[in-house]
């Protein structure tokens, strides 16, 4: 095939098919045994300093937070990210120095909220550096690439941009059209996080609502530390197989966090702390303010049970249960 | 000069930019939304003269009928009432696949063939402002047929001749340029919105070319307001203005709390 154009970005996480191939094989056990561990336990184990991780979920939508307020505590460092719309766990985790590179595809941003002080303040200051760029669907196929053990997908988008020439990807001659045709390299993350509705012992997870990348992600990452609102079990997993979005084999932690997407949305359950994010996004206007937000909600707490009293305990739990449904009205504190 | 109906105090410009965006959706069609004010403008044709556009989230929302703002394009409210919630993999696949009649989208730069920049303000590795990127925003570019554009506030340094960063294609550098970077044939942009006017882009030139003035503008205020010149067609209309109902629609159901269209 003919290289018409070769994209300048980085590809993070790339590996030879072959090499990961053999990587899978020797590290990811095919047994069907019981993996819960604690936050504390599935971060020192799974995430080292310099990996490339991602993030399931989507924006402040069903995000691991309790396992993104670990690394922060376990000071990790040299993190490369995954911006597949990331906003408040890559913006807490660039403004806690732990990430420093991003492929971005939407990033220091918070959607509505407006854009995210503290880890702009790090882009633009030169601490956290944006290696490439892509797009949603790019950073969507890359996870498929990586999945399907395939060294790329052709795609028709980036195509003519720069967000296609600051990309890791590369346009050839479709040797079936004759057209240009983009493609994008496998990624597969050293470590990803995904929180679900409900899993058993070994992984086996059920989502009830929009996988957003998570079917890919979850297959394509290395490790995968899964936070789970429930373990149930496996008996409930065979009577509905047809619930399972991620099977146990590419699991590598459980770990039952009740809450755990929070102040994140956890679609059916509870919906965003609006209020909370307002504190982050107030106190990260600066840098002093971003540590004392980390002193007061991280590193000064124990558990994130701790944590969501400090949030505001049942109380404010039973608020955003009642804000997902639809019967308290929308607040946008973050206005002010 | 502001738009009459601001000046009379009856809207505030967002209100008329989420009525503007509204007005040249079609029912019956699909529409692959953003966040922000296409979300507001989408959810308010549907409530109006489009009960059943087909509304299409990037994250796995198909369908839905939002019961209020949604402040992310991948929450619960996204998929709410929904025929299908899937996954961006599904999404993304049949808007490449043709599926998706308008991709939506608003803009912080744009050049004369609709040109989109997202990403970054000055330099890629020095910036001088760090904007989010492209999200999802290359894709609905990419694959949509026709795509329509809010910039809410049209200036100099908005309506640029050449973007700081290309983020989303527009018609790239003009005529046949789509499909020879090897996009899909036929799509583009369509129509662009902005606190002076809507626009269309030239069959002939892919250019900038204005459609119609709102209602109390006049055309030196678009000439003015640009870097690059725009097409003028021969007969301008001028843009439709919201009803009682429409006003209230956005005020009581959409976005009662004012997070995009203010107070």
């Amino acid at each position: 095939m003919e290289v018409l154009q070769e994209g300048i970005g980085e590809a993070l996480g790339w590996h030879d098919p072959d090499e990961n191939r053999e990587w899978v094989f020797k590290n990811k056990s095919r047994e069907l045994k019981d993996k819960r561990m604690s936050v504390k336990e599935a971060v020192s184990k799974f995430v080292h300093d310099g990996d490339f991780i991602a993030s399931g979920g989507f924006g402040h939508v069903r995000v691991s937070m309790a396992i993104i307020y670990e690394i922060i505590r376990q000071k990790k460092r040299n993190l490369a990210m995954a911006g597949k719309t990331a906003v408040h766990d890559l913006d807490i985790l660039t403004g806690a120095e732990c990430v420093n590179k991003v492929e971005a595809a939407y990033s220091f941003g918070h959607e509505l909220r407006g854009l995210s002080p503290a880890s702009r303040r790090m882009v633009e200051g030169g601490q956290c550096k944006v290696v490439a760029e892509t797009s949603n669907a790019g950073y969507q196929w890359r996870w498929l690439a990586g999945m399907m053990g395939l060294p790329f997908i052709p795609t028709r988008n980036l195509l003519g941009t720069d967000t296609g020439k600051y990309s890791c990807s590369k346009v050839v001659k479709d040797p079936f059209t004759g057209k240009p045709i983009n493609l994008v390299p496998a990624a597969y993350p050293d470590a990803a996080f995904i929180h679900v509705h409900r899993c058993d012992i070994h992984g086996n997870a059920q989502i009830d609502a929009i996988l957003v990348e998570d079917f890919e992600l979850s297959r394509c990452a290395r490790r995968l530390i899964m936070t789970t609102e429930e373990i149930i079990d496996n008996e409930l997993i065979r009577r509905e197989p047809w619930k399972t979005c991620i099977p146990f084999f590419v699991v590598d932690a459980v770990v039952e966090v009740p809450y755990g997407s929070h102040p994140c949305e956890m679609p059916g359950m509870y919906y965003y702390d609006e209020e909370h994010i307002a504190e982050w996004l107030k106190l990260s206007k600066t840098a002093e303010g971003a540590e004392e937000y980390f002193n007061k909600y991280v590193f000064s707490v124990d558990s994130f049970e701790d944590y969501l009293e400090l949030c505001g305990g049942v109380k404010k739990l039973n608020y955003l249960k009642r804000r997902e449904f639809l019967e308290e009205p929308m607040i946008a504190p973050w206005r002010k | 000069m502001a738009i009459k109906g601001i000046a009379e105090g009856k809207y505030n410009l967002r209100e008329y930019l989420a009525f503007s965006g509204a007005s040249v959706l079609e029912d019956k069609k699909s529409v692959f939304v953003g966040t922000g004010l296409p979300i507001i403008a989408s959810m308010l044709a549907q409530r109006t003269h489009a009960p059943s556009l087909f509304i299409i989230f990037e994250a796995g929302g198909l369908g839905p009928q939002i019961p209020e703002l949604a402040i992310s394009v991948g929450e619960s409210r996204t998929f709410h009432r929904a025929v299908a919630a899937s996954s961006m993999h599904d999404v993304m696949s049949i808007a490449q696949a043709g599926y998706v009649d308008y991709g939506f989208l608003g803009g912080a730069q744009m050049d004369m063939h609709g040109n989109i920049n997202t990403t970054v303000i000055g330099d890629h590795d020095h910036p001088k402002v760090r904007l989010p990127g492209s999200g999802g925003a290359n894709d609905v570019g990419s694959f949509s047929n026709r795509l329509i554009i809010i910039i809410a506030n049209q200036s100099k340094r908005t309506f640029v001749n050449k973007v700081d960063f290309l983020t989303t294609p527009g018609y790239l550098d003009g005529p046949g340029a789509r499909e020879r970077a090897g996009l899909a044939k036929g799509t583009g942009p369509y129509r662009l919105i902005t606190q002076l006017g809507i626009y269309g882009f030239d069959e002939e030139t892919k250019r900038l070319k204005l459609f119609s003035l709102h209602p109390g503008i006049t055309l030196d205020e678009v000439k003015e307001n640009s870097s690059f010149e725009i097409m003028i067609p021969d007969k301008i209309e001028t843009s439709p203005e919201p009803t009682e109902e429409h006003l209230r629609t956005l005020r009581e159901e959409i976005d009662p709390a004012g997070i995009v269209l203010g107070k």
